[in-house]
């Protein structure tokens, strides 16, 4: 009999097994650090250090995390209704026009709070209208997500340089930038919560957008779990012929998942852009949309996973910065290798241990 | 500069950057008609252009390298086919892993065993595959029309160049002339049946993207030691997905997939070409307008204006033998 039908206990199911893959993952990217012939457990304790040993750390790395919820969230809601957005870069992308745009617009008339909701709103916009053509693609189409939300990443990425470099650039420079935002334009830094436990916050750019995002996160929840639409994007996603059987419309939900999906890809444009460096430059998201991937897996598609998976990613990039500085001999790039076994062993690779679970389950419960 | 001298110029410049493309996209080809996507392109693309840079620098051979390129490669279509196709993961989640791994490795490696920050050291000599001038390129550079496309465009490439030429229609008749691409595009389109059959869809899945891995190794050992003379960090550069562009805009058909290639190349040679140069009436043409011109191109064809492109039906699915 095969093992994939056996039940398991939840325990293993959520705990055990994405336990054991990340185990292994880290396993791997330890024996990396060895062959390169530095020591995994000093460069294990470095990370620690750099993430957490200072008010700066931590700050360091709640700004990578807050980017990583976002795109995290992005990728759980299409993944929730079936589908597989690799898009969340480009649709990021193109969030941080909307939200430039209006800092741009604004900052010289209204305080910080003022024109933040309406960044938000812009920058979901935009990144949903990114969203858009792929999404329409897949719902009448038929086109696979994958393929065109790939080809709308590059698309993007030249539109992007095509503006910063031609339109957006202030003129008279040569940096292909905006001019910096005023402090209308700009979200203020969170460097008072870091002081109630006593920490200073000092150069670490942790800004309101965190708050943000928890907020969104949450409203993510509320919309899969306690709304038919969520309903409807997740019977989508486990069973379409089910959907089609229940009068789920295809075209609409596909639509509007992959809609939400691009607009919460693109919300994430707010901490870089008016949170950090308080102007649009040219490839601000380095990379957080394909993060965003290995984050919603590793927090299994929920949100209150997603944060935790994302801490743990700001904890890496920040403990990353923090290890090639102190060991020359690893640059930067091991982060992308330790993502990369990541997304290999807690996605790709996530059943691998179950046939063996499976057998010292049912010899150790005797059935 | 005269006209036709440009053009020749331009079609050179198409064919160099033609045969990553080539190789790559028919490697998505075997891949994708035997059923399993195929992200990981890029990142087997890269991989295989770091080993091939270190074996050919460490040996001195430029054969040897393509060995190791090749290696590298097929080793990483395994662990595609290990995660998709036994263990019946994701596919695409295991082609993303695989592109950030080898982004990752390449570089960290590189930086550990040469400090050159992600290069690898400069091959000379027998360490590259240099240009193979053709007999009579002297005598018919003189001819007219004939002669400067002899000389600059047919003449003068590497061996890999022609080998991408051959691997064409060579794969196209493994393909559709053999009873392993028989079996391989029934394995695409209905797993069952070749089941039912009594030929096992795991082993002819691997059997696919080990193909996959070995023209890969091809196209990656032709960005580092053939094209380049090291490998730079980075160095595919987005290849991997043009190539895949190339072959969903060639349909999923080896000829078309060569043609589709070419274009996507005289593009990127249009682009280096036409920067900073005026066009009459319009002015400077944008670079990015090029760059993301395959792309685009590819979304129309996908939106239904230019034919319809059908994928491969069981393609991304996993096959289960058992319920």
């Amino acid at each position: 009999m095969s093992t994939a039908s056996v039940p398991l206990p939840r325990w293993i199911n959520y705990g055990l097994i994405p336990f054991l893959n990340l185990l292994v993952a880290f396993l791997i990217s330890g024996f990396v650090v060895w062959l390169i012939g530095e020591s995994p457990l000093d460069a294990l304790s470095l990370l620690i250090e750099g993430a957490f040993g200072s008010g700066e750390g931590i700050g360091f790395t709640l700004f990578y995390a807050t980017s990583f919820i976002f795109t995290g969230l992005s990728v759980a809601v299409a993944i929730h209704a079936g589908l597989f957005n690799i898009g969340s870069e480009g649709q990021a992308y193109l969030g941080g026009l909307g939200c430039a745009l209006v800092a741009l617009a604004l900052d010289n008339y209204v305080p910080w709070y003022v024109t933040m909701p309406i960044a938000v709103l812009g920058a979901g916009i935009f990144g949903a209208a990114w969203a858009f053509v792929p999404a329409y693609l897949q719902a009448k189409r038929g086109s696979h997500i994958v393929i065109t939300t790939i080809m709308f990443n590059y698309i993007g990425a030249a539109l992007m340089v095509y503006l910063l470099v031609h339109v957006l650039i202030v003129p008279g420079k040569m940096a292909p930038e905006t001019r910096t935002f005023l402090d209308g334009g700009q979200l203020p830094k969170l460097g008072w919560i870091m002081e109630i436990f006593g920490g200073k916050l000092g150069a670490a750019p942790f800004n309101v957008s965190f708050i943000i995002a928890l907020v969104v996160a949450w409203f993510v929840w509320l919309l899969i779990w306690r709304t038919k639409l969520g309903f409807e994007m997740r019977t989508l996603g486990v069973s379409p012929t089910a959907a089609a059987y229940a009068g789920i419309p295809y075209a609409r939900t596909v639509m509007i998942a992959m809609l939400l999906s691009g607009a919460l890809a693109g919300m994430m444009a707010l901490n870089p852009v008016m949170g950090a460096s308080a102007r649009l430059q040219v490839e601000f998201v380095g990379g957080a949309g394909f993060v965003g991937i290995a984050v919603s897996l590793m927090g299994r598609n929920h949100p209150l996973g997603i944060i935790f998976a994302a801490i743990l990613f700001g904890v890496l990039y920040q403990g990353g910065d923090w290890i090639s500085f102190e060991m020359p001999n690893i640059t930067r790039e091991m982060i992308l290798v330790i993502q990369g076994l990541v997304i290999l062993f807690a996605g790709a690779l996530e059943y691998m241990f179950r046939p063996a679970m499976v057998h010292i389950y049912q010899r150790l419960t005797g059935k | 500069m005269d006209y036709y001298d440009i053009f020749i110029s331009v079609l050179s410049s198409t064919i160099r950057l033609s045969i990553p493309l080539i190789f790559t996209a028919l490697a998505g080809l075997f891949s994708e008609r035997a059923g399993v996507f195929d992200i990981g392109l890029e990142g087997k693309m890269l991989g295989s252009a770091f080993a091939a840079a270190c074996v050919a620098y460490v040996t001195d051979s430029a054969w040897l390298g393509l060995v190791a390129g090749i290696l590298c490669s097929v080793a990483l279509s395994l662990v595609h086919g290990f995660a998709s196709i036994t263990n019946r993961g994701n596919q695409i989640i295991s082609g993303v892993a695989i592109n950030f791994f080898i982004a990752g490795i390449t570089i960290v490696l590189g930086q550990a065993w040469f400090g050159q920050g992600g290069r690898t050291p400069q091959l000379a000599g027998e360490a590259r595959f240099s240009p193979i001038i053709l007999p009579g390129v002297d005598a018919m550079r003189e001819v007219p029309v004939i002669g400067p496309l002899y000389a600059n465009v047919i003449s003068g490439n590497n061996i890999l160049t022609y080998l991408a030429f051959v691997a064409v229609p060579l794969s196209w008749w493994i393909l559709y002339r053999t009873r392993f691409g028989l079996r391989l595009r029934a394995v695409g389109e209905n797993p069952g049946a070749v089941d039912t059959a009594g030929i096992s869809v795991t082993w002819l899945r691997y059997r696919a993207v080990m193909c996959a891995g070995i023209l890969c190794g091809f196209s990656g050992t032709y960005l580092a030691i053939a094209q380049s003379a090291a490998f730079i960090k980075d160095m595919s550069a987005g290849k991997g997905y043009i190539a895949l562009a190339a072959l969903v805009f060639a349909k999923w058909k080896p000829v078309p997939v060569m043609f589709a290639c070419l274009l996507f190349g005289f593009l990127d040679a249009l682009a280096n070409f036409m920067q900073g140069k005026q066009v009459p009436l319009i002015g400077e043409v944008p670079v990015q307008i090029f760059q993301a011109l395959p792309y685009v191109l590819t979304c129309v064809l996908l939106a239904g204006f230019i034919g319809v492109a059908i994928p491969p039906k069981a393609g991304g699915v996993p096959y289960t033998k058992e319920r």
